[in-house]
């Protein structure tokens, strides 16, 4: 075919490309992306995994060495039907997180770590770029494979300058369809469509040309057998050790290469289309690779010694005249080649702006003072610039490496780099101890042990390493040979690479992990990445935005309470001069309440709150406030705990003290029951006695009778006494009294009282010190009951007082609405020991006969005092016996006091 | 025919008055002491022949004054008639522990008293 037809052919396929990206975009801005959004097409765009390598690689692969190139093929389809549980749970982390790129996955679920981001997007840039390279190598070889006028057309054979074009026209592409807008989804549906339509053309061709070599070529499926069999292939014999390697390394590849995070991941619009792919893409995986061998051996028999047998896609049905097939197999290559290039630039672009470029110009800025302004025109051309850079490198890549044998080996090499994200990011899946410093430790000793063993000898001794340190080792230590590192030298280069780098990456994640101890911020993460199904959180298919005072006002309240969040708030928007409860989202508004909410979960925590609430953060607003809401459960759960606890031992000390009382009023009870019978039976015996003598009036004389007479009556009125006192004390205890509240002068009721307490030892000379101008106070209570309380404490002045010269002093206080009395007699006094006795009931400190009373004296005094809203005290060390008795100046009645203090 | 001495201790003075009435009329020779401690000296000096004891005295309580009674020799036998006004059963059963000969409730009947008393020096 002329070169100028195929341009043409190739110039046709692009428009086609582009025809559908542009519809599909159209399609889903208009809301009707239905059909885009449907699992075939998702499975289709995996398909992005076969490159120009496996379409026109593989028919090589297996010609060199048989069936090893299925392990390609074998790795994904094991990933896709075995570990579904992975690949399911990182789509759903990867969308509710709204992952951009594998480098932002990694470096958001360790705590947002720019580090992270650029070590992972450098580790890919290196394993890409070449990969990138050999797809453009791939479209320049074909393209010069398929050129028959080589003579009148020699840029054909200038397979740089195609390549070069190449370049340019993907660029463009990518530019075009991939950073049409910035949304914060990262989706682009017709990079999508485009790459799902050239997976069918990759497919339909492999499978036309297949379908020729079986019935058109060879005989059908049983002579193809017959001479595969026939086939001497080399290295025919599976090596266990080789397939089982391989396999995990495809493995691997699957989940770990950027592009594939980008058309798995970053892509996927619906879990549910995962459980398509999960048999539908390892279904297309064994289309693909169906007719592999049969081309392979018919194109080892057919084609001359000699030619590549990675063209024999293409050349085999060109050698035996079929052009049109031919073209097919060239357009299935070409698509292989663009596809892998577009969504690889694309991912890489992704990554190289948002974690190296976007960072340090913001960090440029910042240094410079300047507003960093409307970012999204920023970010775009960032993108834009990033593709054509990518594109750029994997050119001079290919440019500088002269398209040599080197490249061929590049997809392997390549799968071994991006393995090593592989650790960090099953441990941000599944290990919620998985920390930044081992994932930083990780990545960087398994990417630099990849660099040293696999990918710098690749480009062969003596370019980057010095055939010295190839042969002798690095420094010439002889266990640091980059292919038999700590001597082992029985594995194959690629193994013995993948072994080393893969298990040293793992034990430093560990051990990172382990001794280090993850901010809020990563665990906070770490939470949402592990526990993502733990959140009914359903695909948000807007936005995320900016943290509003809306969405932190509610956030607030979970973890502060709703009263006190709302009085805060609104509190701040007074400050602003503004009414309600939204403040504007000032930078000293943010400070104010990351210090609010800190005294609640503590100011790690708050300030990661704020920090994620405020900035283009990862943790969504709902992100935060199911973790605000989890605080606020368990705030709330202990505290209901505590207060149950609280509750329980108030009950129990409460029982026990009622308990107690019982024990002590029934102790009571018998003592003063006891104390009764025994005041009571006292004077009924003398009474008793006497009488039955009476009776036997003859033999007594007269004056016998008329002093027996006397002591009858004498206990008589003793028994009167008695029950009248307690049944005063009775009415009293029990709130029964009848007070009359009047006005009255105080200094009055003190003359009455001393002067009614005279008859008490009325023979002794006992002087009463008063202060008659401090008694003038003029005071509303029960006058009688009062006078009775000072007649009581007066009378048992004069009973006990030991003084040879006896007297009281009477001193009237007022203090506020009360008044104070003490009365202070020079005696003895009480003893310590009785002082706590004298005001309980028959609590007689001397014998009766002197007393004259039953004892319960002063107890009826404190009961009268309590019913006057006052109390009668001992006061101790005073010189002599010292009583004070204190009242409410004006008292009121019992309900009125009730109902003041309610 | 000898008088039969005997011991009143009672902090009443007119109930041992009446005590003192009824039993002098009834041929006793009756000494009156109102506090456990005079009581106890002179019990030790001139045994009685019987002694009627209060429970509830100034200074020590009846059953006080009977554990010494029974503790020392010579009044180990000495008859006993207790009155108490408390009149509670756990009051009868600790003076039966400790030897009281009997055992009588205020306010009593005079015929009772004089009728124990007898009875408790009879031969």
């Amino acid at each position: 075919m002329s070169f100028n037809l195929l341009v043409l052919t190739c110039l046709g396929y692009v428009a086609l490309l582009f025809a559908v990206a542009s519809l599909a975009e159209r399609s889903a801005e208009e809301g009707r992306a239905g059909w885009l959004r449907s699992p075939l097409v998702y499975t289709l765009s995996l398909s992005v995994y076969c490159t120009a390598w496996t379409f026109y690689g593989a028919v090589g692969y297996a010609a060199r060495s048989g069936l090893e190139f299925m392990t390609i093929y074998l790795g994904p389809t094991l990933v896709f039907v075995g570990w579904w549980v992975i690949l399911r749970k990182l789509v759903r982390i990867g969308r509710e997180n709204r992952v951009t790129s594998i480098a932002d996955f990694i470096s958001s679920r360790y705590g947002k770590s720019n580090l992270l981001g650029v070590i992972v997007t450098l580790l890919c840039i290196s394993a890409g770029t070449p990969y990138i390279a050999l797809q453009l190598q791939s479209i320049a070889q074909s393209f010069t494979v398929f050129v028959t006028d080589l003579d009148s057309a020699p840029v054909a054979g200038d397979r740089t300058l195609i390549a070069l074009w190449v370049a340019i026209g993907l660029a463009f592409f990518t530019i075009v369809f991939g950073t049409r807008n910035l949304d914060a989804n990262e989706q682009h549906h017709g990079v999508v469509t485009a790459i799902a339509l050239e997976a069918v053309v990759k497919l339909v061709a492999l499978l036309a040309v297949g379908i020729f070599v079986v019935w058109g070529v060879a005989g059908g499926p049983a002579d193809v057998l017959a001479r595969i069999d026939a086939q001497a292939l080399p290295d025919w014999q599976v090596q266990p050790g080789r397939w089982t390697g391989l396999i995990l390394l495809s493995a691997i590849a699957i989940i770990c290469l950027p592009r594939m995070f980008q058309v798995l991941v970053v892509e996927n619009v619906d879990d549910k289309h995962l459980a398509t792919a999960s048999w539908a893409f390892p279904t297309y995986l064994f289309a693909i690779s169906l007719f592999v061998l049969p081309i392979a051996v018919l194109g080892m028999e057919r084609m001359p010694p000699g030619s590549n047998p990675d063209m024999f896609v293409m050349t085999l049905p060109l050698a035996l005249g079929r052009d049109d097939l031919a073209l097919l197999a060239f357009l299935g290559g070409f698509s292989a080649a663009t596809s892998m290039v577009i969504v690889a630039s694309l991912a890489l672009a992704t990554m190289v702006s948002n974690h190296i470029v976007v960072p340090l110009w913001l960090r440029l800025r910042a240094a410079q003072g300047q507003d960093t302004g409307d970012m999204r025109l920023l970010v775009l051309n960032v993108r834009r610039l990033s593709i054509s850079i990518v594109l750029g490198f994997g050119y001079l890549y290919y440019v500088l490496s002269g398209g040599s044998e080197a490249l061929a080996a590049i997809g392997l090499i390549a799968f071994v780099g991006v393995a090593q994200i592989l650790p960090a990011l099953l441990g941000a899946l599944f290990w919620r101890g998985a920390s930044r410093t081992g994932a930083a430790l990780g990545l960087s000793v398994g990417a630099a042990l990849w660099a040293y063993t696999l990918l710098l000898p690749s480009f062969g001794a003596g370019v980057i390493l010095p055939a010295q340190v190839m042969n002798d080792g690095l420094l010439g230590l002889s266990w640091l040979r980059p292919y038999g590192l700590f001597g082992l030298t029985t594995l194959d280069p690629l193994l013995h690479a993948l072994f080393w780098s893969l298990l040293v990456n793992v034990l430093a994640f560990c051990l990172g992990s382990f001794l280090s101890f993850p901010s809020p911020i990563e665990r906070v993460q770490g939470a949402l990445f592990v526990n993502v199904y733990d959140r009914p959180g359903p695909a948000r298919s807007w936005s995320r935005p900016l943290a509003q005072a809306e969405d932190l006002l509610p956030m607030a309240q979970r973890i502060i309470g709703a009263t006190s969040a709302q009085t805060f708030f609104q509190a701040q928007a007074s400050a602003q001069g503004k009414d309600g409860f939204l403040p504007d989202i000032t930078p000293e508004f943010l400070e104010a309440l990351e210090l609010k909410l800190a005294g609640s979960v503590g100011a790690a925590t708050a300030h990661a709150m704020i920090a994620q609430s405020a900035g283009t953060a990862v943790v969504s607003v709902e992100d935060l406030m199911a973790v605000a809401s989890e605080t606020a459960q368990i705030m709330e759960y202990s505290s209901q705990l505590e207060a149950q606890s609280e509750e329980l031992s108030r009950t129990a000390r409460k029982l026990r003290e009622a308990n107690d009382k019982l024990r002590k009023l029934s102790v009571q009870k018998d003592a003063f029951l006891s104390q009764i019978s025994h005041e009571l039976r006292t004077p009924m015996t003398s009474i008793r006695a006497f009488s039955e003598i009476m009776m036997d009036a003859d033999s007594l004389s007269p004056e016998e009778q008329a002093h027996f007479a006397q002591v009858i009556h004498d206990e008589s009125i003793r028994l009167t006494r008695l029950l009248d006192d307690l049944l005063d004390l009775s009415v009293l205890e029990h709130g029964q009294v009848q007070l009359d509240i009047a006005p009255a002068n105080l200094r009055k009721l003190l003359d009455q009282a001393v002067t009614s307490s005279k008859s008490v030892q009325a023979d002794r000379h006992f002087r009463v010190l008063r202060s008659r101008d401090e008694e003038e106070v003029m005071i509303t209570t029960d006058g009688g009951r009062l006078t009775q309380v000072f007649i009581n404490i007066l009378s048992n002045a004069r009973k006990y007082c030991t003084s040879d010269t006896p007297e009281i002093h009477i001193q009237v206080r007022q203090v506020q609405d009360r008044v104070e009395i003490d009365f202070t007699d020079n005696g003895a006094g009480i003893p310590t020991a009785n002082q706590a006795l004298i005001f309980e009931k028959f609590a007689r400190l001397t014998d009766s006969l002197q007393a004259g009373g039953a004892g319960l004296g002063l107890a009826i005094c404190r009961e009268i005092m309590h019913n006057l809203d006052g109390d009668i005290v001992y006061v101790p060390g005073q010189g002599g016996a010292s009583f004070r008795v204190s009242f409410a100046r004006i008292l009121t009645t019992r309900a009125a006091r009730r109902e003041a203090a309610e | 025919m000898v008088q039969k001495r005997v011991l009143v201790i009672e902090d009443e003075p007119n109930i041992s008055e009446a005590i003192r009435f009824i039993l002098t009329r009834n041929g006793w020779q009756v000494e009156v002491e109102a506090d456990g401690m005079a009581a106890l000296s002179r019990l030790r000096t001139a045994p009685p022949d019987a002694l009627i004891l209060d429970l509830m005295l100034p200074d020590m309580d009846g059953f006080e004054v009977l554990r010494s009674l029974r503790a020392e020799g010579p009044t180990r036998e000495l008859p006993v008639l207790m009155l108490t006004a408390r009149g509670q059963n756990a009051d009868r059963d600790l003076a039966a522990r400790l030897g009281v000969t009997r055992f009588m409730t205020k306010p009593f009947a005079n015929a009772d008293v004089i009728a124990a008393l007898q009875d408790m020096v009879a031969p």
